[in-house]
């Protein structure tokens, strides 16, 4: 009932093509409409993170068993729902003169009982043998260290990225990873293939409470926890901004933790490293530098980084490249002008709560922060 | 059949409960002096209940304003502070100030009366439980108003209602509302086990004469149970709770990361507690099926030992499934296909006791009254219910669809399609008992209709949305995310679920004073309760009755074909 | 339906005599069981925290084998049953004697466990927020001392309705299952000891 109910909005390959093409019309006309800014031709955002599409290996797996059990669960519904309302519309009381006989009085039947007691054994042994193989295909894959790490780390509420490299490996011989640049929310990762020709493994940690990765179309999510690593890998087929949420309740703004993938062709990929990788834009503006005095001035360099600069504080975002980003706050608005003015006049007009207070800036001071942030490409 | 004489005993002959003085009967000071003081199961049965139902009133409220604030993507109806305690607060009075002592209520009522004794068997700490819980209640609710006050809506807790370790932590939850959380909690649950005990004692030791544990209802044998899970599933949640308080107070490092600890073992901890905890609220209303739907179909309940069966294989299972709300938490693969195995274990005999009450129904003539209106709709509603469980309880899909709507829709087509709906049935059969009175068909129409048009509206919705990837507890969404239809669905049903619930109210109100008289045996039905007044007088029963089969009243009503040949 | 109410249906098929459990029994030991549920969960924390600790004290430095405390803890188990054989044959006096025993080994118990913990706060430098083991250790031994505690309260309320004269042999039941609850008592410290003492000292 519930498949048949959402078949139009669901363009799964089960559809004709024809069909899907025009829901994905649909849906990418939707995205328009949507707060999402980062779209190019073939870079679409996917702002509807639909879990029956999979656009990932990982994901993939994951559908193919949630296919089979929810249709095995649509079958038992039809079937006893067919049972009730057989024996509602067949054994009604015919009135009060039907009543004074009562009917015969069965206390039970073992046959009946047995069959409806070995039926659902053998479907629960068919749906063990299946999670279990998916368990393990999913959580026991081995990513190859050759493959791009990311060390995700969740913080209340944002998601701080740092991008590895192996640096050799240790006596068990594991691998040893060193931080080559660190950046904020929106995960770049290079398209992979059905082949799983190039995974990415995300190393899953947390600087305060639980959070919980979960990107739909790529994986099912994975929560990260302070004291207890945990690993998720992602293999995507299609380039796009993927959308995605923190899905373990983590304080007042929970729920502005978003998450971006931006899955992007190896060549695109390759640039937005160099890019991360290249030192911090010095200011050639006015406002901009009287901005980067101000920044440095202020107690900002407290919480936030700018590589190459006196900046150093790790507790908030990264801003070395801030401008290269699509959103702020960890997706709670657009980088543009006014918002980010916004932002650094006041974080909780946008994010009430959010840990970064505010500075109690002049104008002028807001207007050259918010000037030399933009210039931070 | 209907006659409100009862059995008189004269007044100065023989008094149970003397008067005291100053307490003129009838006077509101006679009545709360009364309710302060008693210890009789009846009178406390029915405080649970309508404290119960008022704490559900409160806690829906809520849920209401959650609804409010989802309707549409970006919303500013209240701030996230203000929602992220409307939705810690909701879950947890829904569990436990509504849920627990509303099953509590039912056992007490009807528990000794069924089994034809006098009262439970330690009755003044069956008052104790009670009182327990009451004063946590308010306690929970007092947090509202401590700290900065009402408005900055004080200090009620906004950890969500299973309170996640280190979310409450000193260093990440300031202020004492993870205090009120734990400490209200601390103190039910010491009256939750108070109440299971009790109930063990007395199924155990007071029943009358011929009442072979085989012959006990299933109601009784249900409770019996349930009161297990209680006392083996309570523990450790005040375990857990000791040492939360433990680490914030004294410095303990249970859960400190930092020192060590594991956040995880909260989880592991709370859980043990909170999934034998959903069988300890579903078991209930199992019972009541059990009861019902034989009646209203005319013929004893399909198979008495599968059904006995089933519920000690569900209680016994559920204590080993807990770690299926961990999937997501970074088990090895051998812990998850443990876990994942096990719940779908469980679903075994819960799926068998659907075929039974179907089975129950089947060859007889159904009376289409109230009480079996809603246990036709909870057999459809836990239908899905179950079925979205074991979708569910496959790992790798639970890895999508967990801390989504889906999980949401899901507890909620238990709680309120399973759970609720048999409280509802359980009180259009049983008031009359309790009161004397019938409560009203038309009312009770409009509440039925209108309270299932507006469950269902409210919560099918939120499947999808779940799909679509919309984690819970968040306090607003962004646009475009595909969800923005589905939520105002969601919103819209409330408004019909609150209709609904306005004319039960009412319904409950009215035919107090108003009601048709129900007489003794209002539904023709074939357990001790029915064989005494209504209501009954505070000793149960003149003699304490006799019993030869499960149902003794249909032995005395077809004496030519008794049910003790058949057993 | 007046002449169905109270009518009671003839017993059936044998003449056995209807005696369901004992409710003192049952109760004592529903009691028993919730409170083992209760131990059982700071066992189990007290175990996976074995050598997890991130810093001293650490158990192999600072355990010893609570020899005497246990044998008076255990030998009070025997005692009270002994108490228990005199009251049966309806010694008064030896009951008091060996009761009156039973408190006296269990008082020393707490007094060893009381400093022990004085040792272990002033001399070694463990409290409940210096480490994991400190947090896991005390409470624990902690939780099991409050239940001696509620143990010799509840024998003192015997021994003193005994010595008033109050106890006769119709309340044989409850001093059974006040007896019950202090072997209850005894064997969570045959739990308690093994696991602390024998297992996490080698930690």
């Amino acid at each position: 009932m519930i498949r048949r109910l959402l078949s139009p909005f669901f363009p799964t390959s089960q559809f004709p093509g024809a069909g899907k093409s025009c829901l994905s019309i649909f849906w990418a006309a939707l995205a328009l409409i949507a707060p999402a800014a980062v779209a190019s031709a073939d870079e679409p955002n996917r702002p509807i993170a639909n879990m029956f599409d999979p656009l990932s290996t990982p994901a993939r797996m994951i559908h193919e068993s949630s296919l089979l059990v929810s249709l095995i669960c649509l079958v038992i519904f039809l079937i006893v729902t067919g049972m009730l309302v057989y024996v509602v519309f067949k054994f009604p009381s015919k009135g009060a003169a039907d009543d004074r006989k009562e009917p015969p009085q069965v206390y039970g039947s073992s046959q009946i009982e047995l069959a409806w007691t070995v039926i659902p054994i053998l479907i629960t042994i068919v749906l063990i043998l299946v999670t279990t193989r998916t368990i393990g295909e999913i959580q026991d894959r081995k990513i190859p260290n050759a493959a791009l790490h990311v060390r995700v780390i969740g913080h209340q509420w944002w998601w701080e990225l740092q991008y590895l490299t192996q640096n050799g490996v240790d006596k068990e011989g594991n691998p040893v990873w060193k931080t080559d640049f660190v950046t904020a929310n929106e995960l770049h990762i290079p398209v992979s293939d059905k082949n799983s020709v190039r995974p990415t493994e995300l190393i899953l940690e947390s600087a305060d409470v639980i959070h919980s990765y979960w990107v739909p179309q790529l994986n099912g999510k994975t929560d990260v926890v302070p004291n207890h690593t945990n690993h998720m890998w992602l293999d995507p087929w299609s380039t796009g901004t993927y959308f995605g949420n923190c899905a373990e309740y983590c304080g007042t703004q929970h729920a502005n933790m978003l998450i971006r993938v931006m899955v992007q062709t190896p060549e695109d990929f390759a640039k937005w490293v160099a890019n991360q990788k290249a030192p911090s834009v010095i200011p050639t503006d006015s406002v901009a530098l009287q901005g980067q005095k101000d920044f440095f001035g202020n107690s900002c360099v407290n919480c936030h980084k700018v590589d190459g600069t006196v900046a150093v504080g790790t507790f908030g975002p990264n801003l070395t490249h801030f401008a290269s980003r699509s959103w702020l706050g960890s997706g709670v608005a657009l980088q543009n002008q006014a918002d980010i003015r916004d932002w650094v006049r006041d974080p909780n007009h946008l994010k009430p709560g959010v840990l970064m207070p505010d500075m109690q800036l002049s104008e002028p001071q807001i207007d050259q922060i918010t000037a030399y942030l933009m210039t931070l490409k | 059949m209907a006659h409100g004489s009862t059995t008189t005993v004269p007044e100065d002959d023989f008094v149970i409960t003397p008067t005291r003085p100053g307490e003129e009967k009838g006077t509101w000071s006679a009545v709360i002096q009364d309710l302060l003081f008693t210890v009789d199961h009846k009178k406390l049965g029915l405080m649970y209940i309508g404290s119960g139902l008022i704490f559900f009133v409160i806690a829906g409220l809520m849920a209401a304003a959650i609804r409010l604030q989802l309707a549409i993507p970006n919303a500013h109806f209240i701030s996230p502070d203000v929602y992220n305690r409307f939705f810690t607060m909701h879950g947890t009075a829904m569990v436990f100030l509504v849920g627990m002592p509303i099953i509590f209520g039912m056992a007490n009522y009807l528990v000794p009366i069924m089994i034809g004794a006098r009262d439970m068997a330690f009755p003044r700490l069956n008052a104790f439980g009670f009182w327990m819980f009451f004063f946590s209640g308010w306690f929970l609710y007092f947090s509202y108003f401590a700290g900065p006050g009402l408005y900055n809506a004080g200090s009620a807790p906004d950890i969500g209602w299973f309170a996640y370790s280190p979310l409450t932590s000193k260093a990440f939850s300031r202020g004492h509302s993870s205090d009120y959380w734990t400490l209200a909690l601390l103190a039910s649950g010491v009256g939750s086990v108070a109440t299971a005990l009790n109930i063990i004692v007395t199924t155990i030791s007071l029943r009358c004469k011929g009442m072979t544990l085989g012959r006990m209802p299933l109601f009784v044998w249900t409770f019996l149970v349930v009161a297990f899970l209680v006392i083996l599933a309570i523990p450790p949640l005040s375990a857990c709770q000791i040492m939360l308080i433990l680490d914030r107070y004294l410095g303990a490092k249970f859960f400190d990361t930092q020192a060590g600890g594991s956040a995880i073992l909260w989880q592991h901890f709370f859980w043990i507690f909170g999934h034998p905890e959903v069988y300890i609220l579903i078991l209930p209303g199992f019972a009541a099926m059990n009861e019902i739907v034989p009646v209203f179909s005319r013929k004893p309940i399909f198979g008495y030992p599968i059904m006995v069966g089933a519920n000690v294989m569900i209680a016994f299972i559920s204590l080993g499934v807990w770690a299926h709300h961990m999937f997501t938490v970074g088990m090895t693969s051998l812990g998850n296909s443990f876990f994942a195995i096990s719940t779908m274990l469980v679903a075994v005999p819960t799926g068998i006791k659907i075929f039974n009450w179907i089975g129950t129904m089947y060859g007889g003539k159904i009376r289409f009254e109230l009480p079996m209106l809603f246990c036709i709709a909870f057999l459809f509603q836990f239908l899905i219910a179950g079925l979205t469980g074991i979708m569910l309880s496959v790992a790798p899909f639970d890895w999508q669809l967990s801390d989504s709507y889906f999980v949401v829709a899901h507890f909620h087509y238990v709680l309120i399609g399973g759970l609720l709906f048999t409280i509802f049935a359980a009180i259009y059969f049983w008031y009359p008992k309790a009161f004397g009175r019938m409560l009203s068909h038309k009312l009770g129409m409009w509440h039925f209709v209108l309270f299932t048009l507006g469950f269902h509206l409210t919560f099918l919705p939120q499947h999808v949305s779940g799909f679509l990837g919309m984690p819970r507890r968040i306090y607003t969404y962004e646009a475009g995310r595909g969800w923005e239809a589905w939520n105002m669905m969601s919103s819209i049903g409330v408004i019909f679920q609150a209709a609904g619930i306005l004319f039960f109210v009412w319904n409950l109100i009215y035919s107090y004073k108003k009601g048709k008289i129900a007489g003794d045996d209002p539904w023709d039905a074939w357990t001790l309760e029915w064989a005494t007044t209504s209501p009954p007088p505070d000793y149960n029963f003149e003699k304490t009755p006799e019993v030869r089969s499960r149902r003794p009243l249909w032995d005395l009503k077809h004496p030519e074909d008794p049910d003790w040949k058949y057993e | 339906m007046d002449q169905f109410i109270n009518q009671p249906v003839p017993f059936a098929e044998e003449e056995r005599p209807w005696r369901p459990p004992s409710f003192r029994k049952v109760g004592m030991l529903t009691l028993i069981t919730t409170e083992s549920a209760l131990f059982a969960i700071f066992v189990v924390a007290y175990v996976f925290y074995i050598g997890k600790s991130l810093n001293g004290p650490y158990p192999h430095e600072i355990l010893h084998i609570p020899w005497t405390a246990s044998f008076a803890l255990f030998g009070s188990s025997a005692t009270i049953t002994f108490a228990e054989m005199a009251l049966k044959k309806g010694n008064r006096s030896l009951f008091q004697i060996w009761w009156a025993i039973t408190i006296a080994m269990g008082a020393y118990f707490l007094g060893f466990t009381a400093f022990e913990w004085h040792e272990f706060i002033f001399k070694e430098g463990l409290t409940i927020s210096t480490n994991i083991f400190g947090s896991t250790f005390y409470s624990l031994v902690g939780l099991h001392a409050s239940h001696v505690i509620v143990g010799l309260l509840l024998l003192s309320i015997i021994l003193i309705s005994s010595l008033r004269g109050k106890l006769d042999h119709g309340h044989h039941e409850h001093v059974e299952m006040i007896a019950w609850y202090w072997h209850f008592v005894d064997a969570v410290w045959v739990v308690v000891l093994t696991v602390v003492y024998l297992i996490s000292a080698h930690y």
